[in-house]
C-alpha cells in the first residue's frame, strides 16, 4: 500500500518529469503555488494527471464529479492523498 | 444591418433588415452612450461607431469588395465587421492563429481584393490593397441607405491540410438569436475568439440585443482576462468545457460572477457542468450545440451532460436526426456552402449536415461519444490519429502503432499509442519509450504527441486490412 509520503513524491516527481519532457522552466514547486503559475500549461496538468492514474490506478478529478478543480500544487498532491486513503 | 442594429435594441430589427427598410431602424435609439466593446488594450464605445470609423473613414472605398479581416487584435476584427457588414460584398474572417502559409489559398479561393490589418508588417500582395483598422474612432457618417447582403466567410481550423472557407450570411449566423429583455446592463463576454463560430456567436449576440463585450486576447493569461472580465462587469460568458477547466484552476476564478455561464465546441461532460455550479452558484449554466457547418442546433438548460432525446425531430427552425450514429441538422441557421471550385457539398441530398458528431442513447438522454472519423479533440485541437502513427511508425523499432483517445479531466481527452516492436521486446522498454516520445516530439506540437506509450503484441486488423479504430 502506498503511504501518504510516497503519494507526495510521485506527484512531484510526474510534475518535475513532464515539465522537463515539455521544456517547462519549473518554478520551486510549494503546497499553496497555484499550479498555472508554476511553469506547467493544461496539457501539462492533463498528462500529469493521466500518468498518475497508470501509476497510482485513480484519477479523482475524474471519478468523482465533486471533487473540485486542483488550483494549488497542494490541491492537487490532497486530491490523491484523499482518493487513495 | 449590423452597423444599424447598434441603434436598435430588438431582433425584429434584424427582421426588418431582411425586407430591406433599413432607414426604420435608426429610429428607437437605445442608449448605445453606455454600450461598449472591450479589448486588451483599448475600448470602444459603441455609440461612436454609429457615425465615425474604424478604418480611417474609407470603407466606401471597400464597397461591393471581397474583404480578409486579418487583425492581429479582435477588438479591431469587431470594428471593421461592424462598419463593413452591409457594405462589402464579403467579409471573410481569419483569426490570428491560421498559418500564414495558407493565406495565398484564402485570398484566390475568396476573391480576396482587400485586406485590413492592424499592424504595418502585411507584405504587398499583388491585386490586393491594405488598409488599416485602429481603436482610433473618427468621424465618418458616409451613406448607408442601400446596404448589400454581405457574404461572411468563416474558416475552419484544419489540422493537417489548408482551412475550409464556410459560407454564411448575417440571417444565418444570427437565427438562433433572440430578443432578450433584460432590466439590467448585459454584458458578455467569451473566451473564444471571435472570428471562430463559438465566438461569433457572443459578438452578435451582444451587438444585435443590446448588450457591451468584453473580448479576450491571445496575449493575455486566463487569471489577467478573469480579473479584466471582473472590472468590467461581466454578466454573460461563455468558452469550450478546456476553457472553463482552465478558468477553474485560477485562483481567480471568482473575479467574475456571472448570471449566465455557456459551454459550447467540445462534449460538456457531468463534472465540468457540475464544478461550474458549484463555484458560481447564482448562474444559470447551459451548453449549446453548434458547428461552424450546421450552426447552432441547440441550447440544454437542465444542468446535465447530453441532451433529452426528445429534442430529436423538428422543434422550430431547428430539425435533427440520428443515421448510422451521427447527428444530422438542418436549419436555416447552417451554411450557404463551401467556398473553392472544387469543394464538396455541404449539406446532403436530404438537405442535411452530417456534423459527424456520434451519439449513443443512454435512457432518455442522447450523449456525444465522439467523432465519427476518429478525430481526438485535445483541449479544442483537433488531432487526427494517422498523423501521429506516421510518425510513430518512423521509429526504427516500431512496427505498427495505434492511435487512440483517453479520457482526460483537463483537456477534455488525450492522444495515446498502443506500439508494436519490430523486433523482440528486450532492453530497457523504459527508455525506449523514451526514446519513441522524443522523436515524436521533434516534429509534433506537443498536443499531438502522446500522453502515454503502451507496448502490445499485435493490433487487430480488420478484413479490409485497415487498423481496427474503435471510434466510438
Amino acid at each position: 500500500m502506498i503511504n501518504t509520503m510516497s503519494i507526495r513524491f510521485e506527484v512531484i516527481a510526474q510534475i518535475t518529469l513532464v515539465a522537463e519532457e515539455q521544456n517547462r522552466l519549473l518554478s520551486t514547486l510549494k503546497d499553496d503555488l497555484p499550479l498555472l503559475d508554476s511553469g506547467l500549461d493544461s496539457l501539462c496538468l492533463a498528462v500529469i494527471i493521466a500518468r498518475l492514474e497508470d501509476l497510482l490506478g485513480v484519477d479523482p478529478f475524474s471519478s468523482s464529479t465533486d471533487a473540485p478543480f486542483p488550483v494549488t500544487v497542494g490541491d492537487l498532491v490532497s486530491s490523491y492523498e484523499n482518493s487513495i486513503r | 444591418m449590423l452597423h444599424f442594429l447598434l441603434r436598435s435594441e430588438t431582433l425584429s430589427a434584424l427582421t426588418k433588415t431582411r425586407s430591406g427598410s433599413v432607414r426604420s431602424l435608426s429610429e428607437g435609439l437605445s442608449n448605445p452612450g453606455r454600450r461598449f466593446l472591450s479589448g486588451l488594450d483599448a475600448n470602444v464605445c459603441l455609440a461612436d461607431l454609429v457615425r465615425g470609423s474604424a478604418l480611417g473613414g474609407w470603407a466606401e472605398e471597400l464597397c461591393g469588395r471581397s474583404v480578409l479581416i486579418a487583425t492581429r487584435d479582435q477588438l479591431t476584427a469587431a470594428l471593421a465587421l461592424i462598419e463593413l457588414d452591409g457594405i462589402a460584398r464579403r467579409v471573410v474572417l481569419c483569426p490570428s492563429d491560421v498559418p500564414r502559409k495558407h493565406r495565398p489559398l484564402v485570398i484566390a479561393s475568396a476573391g480576396v481584393d482587400a485586406i485590413i490589418s492592424d499592424h504595418e508588417t502585411v507584405e504587398p500582395i499583388v491585386g490586393v490593397e491594405c488598409y488599416m483598422c485602429t481603436t482610433d474612432i473618427v468621424p465618418a457618417d458616409y451613406d448607408r441607405s442601400e446596404p448589400c447582403q454581405t457574404e461572411w466567410v468563416l474558416l475552419t481550423s484544419g489540422t493537417t491540410g489548408p482551412p475550409k472557407l464556410v459560407v454564411h450570411t448575417l440571417a444565418s449566423l444570427a437565427g438562433a438569436i433572440q430578443r432578450s429583455v433584460s432590466a439590467s446592463p448585459v454584458v458578455w463576454s467569451t473566451f473564444y475568439d471571435i472570428r471562430r463560430y463559438g465566438g461569433l456567436q457572443i459578438f452578435l449576440r451582444a451587438i444585435l440585443t443590446g448588450a457591451s463585450l468584453v473580448l479576450s486576447s491571445v496575449e493575455e493569461s486566463t487569471a489577467d482576462f478573469l480579473v479584466r472580465a471582473g472590472a468590467r462587469g461581466v454578466t454573460h460568458i461563455s468558452g469550450t468545457p478546456s476553457h472553463w477547466r482552465r478558468a477553474l484552476m485560477s485562483p481567480l476564478a471568482n473575479k467574475i460572477a456571472p448570471e449566465y455561464v455557456r459551454l459550447s465546441g467540445e462534449i460538456a461532460d457531468q463534472a465540468i457542468l457540475s464544478h461550474l455550479q458549484s463555484v458560481y452558484p447564482q448562474a444559470r449554466v447551459a451548453h449549446a450545440f453548434a458547428s461552424t457547418e450546421a450552426g447552432l442546433a441547440f441550447e440544454v438548460n437542465d444542468g446535465l451532460a447530453g441532451f433529452p432525446a426528445s429534442m430529436i425531430g423538428k422543434h422550430g427552425d431547428v430539425e435533427m436526426k440520428v443515421e448510422d450514429g451521427s447527428l444530422r441538422i438542418r436549419s436555416n441557421r447552417i451554411a450557404e456552402r463551401y467556398l473553392a471550385s472544387d469543394a464538396e457539398p455541404l449539406v446532403g441530398t436530404d438537405g442535411f449536415v452530417d456534423t459527424r458528431d456520434m451519439l449513443e442513447l443512454r435512457g432518455d438522454r442522447y450523449y456525444f461519444v465522439g467523432r465519427r472519423d476518429g478525430v481526438i479533440n485535445v483541449g479544442g485541437q483537433k488531432v487526427h490519429p494517422e498523423e501521429v502513427e506516421a510518425v510513430i511508425n518512423r521509429h526504427p523499432q516500431v512496427r505498427m502503432s495505434l492511435v487512440r483517445t483517453r479520457k482526460n479531466p483537463i483537456m477534455g481527452a488525450l492522444v495515446v499509442a498502443d506500439v508494436v516492436l519490430s523486433g523482440a521486446a528486450n532492453g530497457d522498454m523504459k527508455a525506449l519509450q523514451q526514446d519513441i516520445l522524443t522523436h515524436c516530439r521533434l516534429t509534433l506540437p506537443s498536443h499531438k504527441v502522446p500522453a502515454a506509450i503502451k507496448f502490445v503484441p499485435s493490433l487487430a486488423l480488420a478484413e479490409t486490412g485497415k487498423l481496427v479504430r474503435n471510434h466510438a
